[in-house]
């Protein structure tokens, strides 16, 4: 059985504004992405799902707190129970710290300013599906663009998180106010990945770094292995 | 039966909106102290019966409206002949 180009549900909420985008990069990077509206209560066959940017219900209530209860989440929630790929980026990441499937909370801006612009990052792991393209250390060069990205975990948290090496992502500079300037966590299980960054905006040396490929460029190949693996 | 909620940033969690709010007051000449900015929810519960009605807007706290990472909530019911 060949599978050259990997499945993967690009999810859409109301208000989702990075879903073209997330869609056109996948494309670019050899995967085969599909959408997935947001009322479905099953996914179609996939091999990794991504919860694109935006303003998911408008961010009312707290960023994420309304989109965690749509449909289509609680199949995603299956989908990573049973040790399927998905990434989260910026508002797809606040939906998956709201939904339990990631640890932490994102609040506003300590500066109260909305950021928009390139920012350096250190790759802490580089043993994830989303990160075995890069090396570790290294740094990358991906846009922000969110109000809404202070990455928060209390001690006992943040402790047990830095135990079990669940910081994927740093800020190389401080960015939103975030507690130890976490760009990017794992879940435990490290099937499950949210980042504040746009990796989907950076994937073109045409739009000034193109280091985002690095990060979506690992997801579409684990996405392949566990579909020629069958899953 | 009316409920509201008062949803409230936790204590030692920093708080930039109450902070700008704090500073803004501070320019305008008010001598305040800390600032901390919250939210309200008004609610109307199906049940009349105090005890459930309270039951259930926690349960609607503890799912949505609020965060227990970050917030604390608190619960207020009208009196039955309001």
């Amino acid at each position: 059985m060949t599978s050259p180009q990997p499945r993967i549900g690009v999810l859409r909420f109301p208000g989702a504004c990075d879903d073209r985008d997330a869609l056109w990069a996948l494309s670019a990077l050899d995967a085969e992405p599909v959408f997935v509206w947001h009322t479905e209560t099953e996914l179609p066959d996939l091999d990794a799902v991504v919860l694109p940017g935006g303003f998911s219900y408008g961010d009312y209530l707290r960023c994420g707190a309304i989109a965690r209860f749509a449909p289509a989440m609680e199949a995603v929630a299956a989908f990573a129970a049973d040790g399927g790929l998905v990434l989260g980026i910026c508002n797809g990441f606040q939906i998956l710290c709201e939904a339990d499937l990631l640890p932490g909370v994102l609040r506003p801006n300590e500066s109260l300013s909305f950021v928009c612009r390139d920012v350096p990052l250190v790759v802490e792991r580089t043993d994830t599906p989303f990160t075995s393209r890069c090396a570790e250390g290294e740094r990358l060069t991906i846009p922000v663009k969110h109000g809404e990205g202070c990455w928060f975990a209390d001690d006992a948290l943040y402790n047990e998180l830095e135990t079990s090496r669940q910081i994927v992502l740093r800020y190389a500079e401080p960015v939103n106010g975030s507690r130890n300037d976490v760009a990017g966590v794992v879940n435990e299980r490290g099937n499950v990945m949210g980042l504040m960054p746009h990796p989907e905006h950076a994937v073109d040396p045409l739009l000034g770094t193109a280091d985002g490929a690095l990060i979506l460029s690992s997801l579409v190949e684990a996405a392949r292995d566990r579909a020629l693996a069958g899953h | 039966m009316k409920a509201t909620v008062l949803v409230r940033p936790k204590h030692g969690i920093l708080d930039p909106q109450g902070q700008a709010v704090e500073s803004s007051l501070r320019q305008l000449g008010f001598a305040v102290g800390e600032a901390r900015v919250g939210r309200v929810v008004d609610l109307e519960v199906e049940s009349d019966d105090p005890a459930g009605a309270r039951a259930e807007v926690e349960r609607m706290c503890e799912q949505l409206l609020a965060n227990p990472l970050i917030e604390s909530y608190e619960i207020e019911l009208a009196a039955p002949d309001d």
